[in-house]
């Protein structure tokens, strides 16, 4: 009688330490696919150290890649951009902006499926080039885009 | 846990556009408030985009981002009916997952 309630209590604890295994994995895994947050190259405060900090080098304009803005931002706390690649096997997208206190605005990782375009809106310190970084078969290349900002978006 | 996102979710000729507006301050830790002391630093720090719960893209963000983050992607595959997931963390510890139907 005791050995069959200890021998069922053991399976119990086996069977739930299984199920909290698997629980953890499934919550775990789509953590370990990204990638830590960049704090090297998001503290970055020049184009350069940003480059260098996501390993771009010296990347090379591309005239296929598009940044999409208008020429004049009113507010420089909402600067709509878009950037599309037109480069084959594109597989990140970042944002930068020159003239920010920190330039790496930010970076976008696509999946295979997705089509390599995005659209987000941006803070803007002062006029600046907007830079989109494309990394293709792991090669970076840029393209810019000069906004004009009114009114600074980053200062109070 | 945040406030709700609104999230549109359309596919047309098998591509599936989403487009994305979250609630978030997304403070720069720049800003003074009245007495002259800063206002630290929260924004959102990653974002996931998942399509019928397979991770389609993924973002780190830094202050720089606009308040109240607008973003759109476009997506092969999705189909009326499908599901649309965006999860954020910022750098609080806070996070948060909406859900949206492929129309």
């Amino acid at each position: 009688m005791n050995n069959e309630h200890q021998a069922s209590r053991r399976g119990f604890l086996r069977q739930t330490g299984l199920v909290a295994l698997a629980v953890s994995a499934v919550t775990l895994l789509p953590r370990m696919a990204q990638a830590a947050w960049n704090k090297t190259a998001f503290s970055a405060k020049t184009l350069e150290d940003a480059y260098k900090a996501l390993g771009a080098g010296a990347p090379a304009e591309s005239a296929d890649i598009q940044v999409i803005a208008s020429d004049i931002a009113e507010n420089g706390a909402v600067v709509p951009v878009q950037a599309i690649s037109k480069i084959p096997n594109t597989t990140q997208i970042s944002f930068l902006i020159d003239k920010n206190p920190t330039a790496l605005t930010a970076q976008f990782d696509l999946g295979p499926d997705m089509l390599p375009e995005v659209s987000t809106r941006l803070k803007m310190a002062q006029t600046s080039k907007v830079i989109a970084l494309v990394k293709a078969d792991g090669k970076y290349f840029t393209a810019a885009k000069e906004i004009k900002v009114t009114l600074g978006g980053c200062g109070g | 846990m945040g406030h709700p996102m609104k999230i549109r979710a359309a596919s047309s000729n098998g591509v599936t556009e989403v487009k994305v507006l979250m609630n978030h301050v997304m403070e720069t830790g720049l800003r003074k408030d009245a007495s002259g002391a800063l206002i630290p630093a929260l924004f959102i720090t990653d974002v996931t985009a998942k399509l019928n719960d397979a991770v389609v893209l993924q973002a780190q963000w830094s202050q720089a981002v606009s308040k109240n983050p607008y973003l759109s992607f476009k997506v092969k595959g999705g189909k009326p009916g499908d599901k649309v997931a965006i999860s954020w963390a910022d750098n609080s510890g806070d996070s948060r997952t909406d859900e949206a139907v492929v129309s």
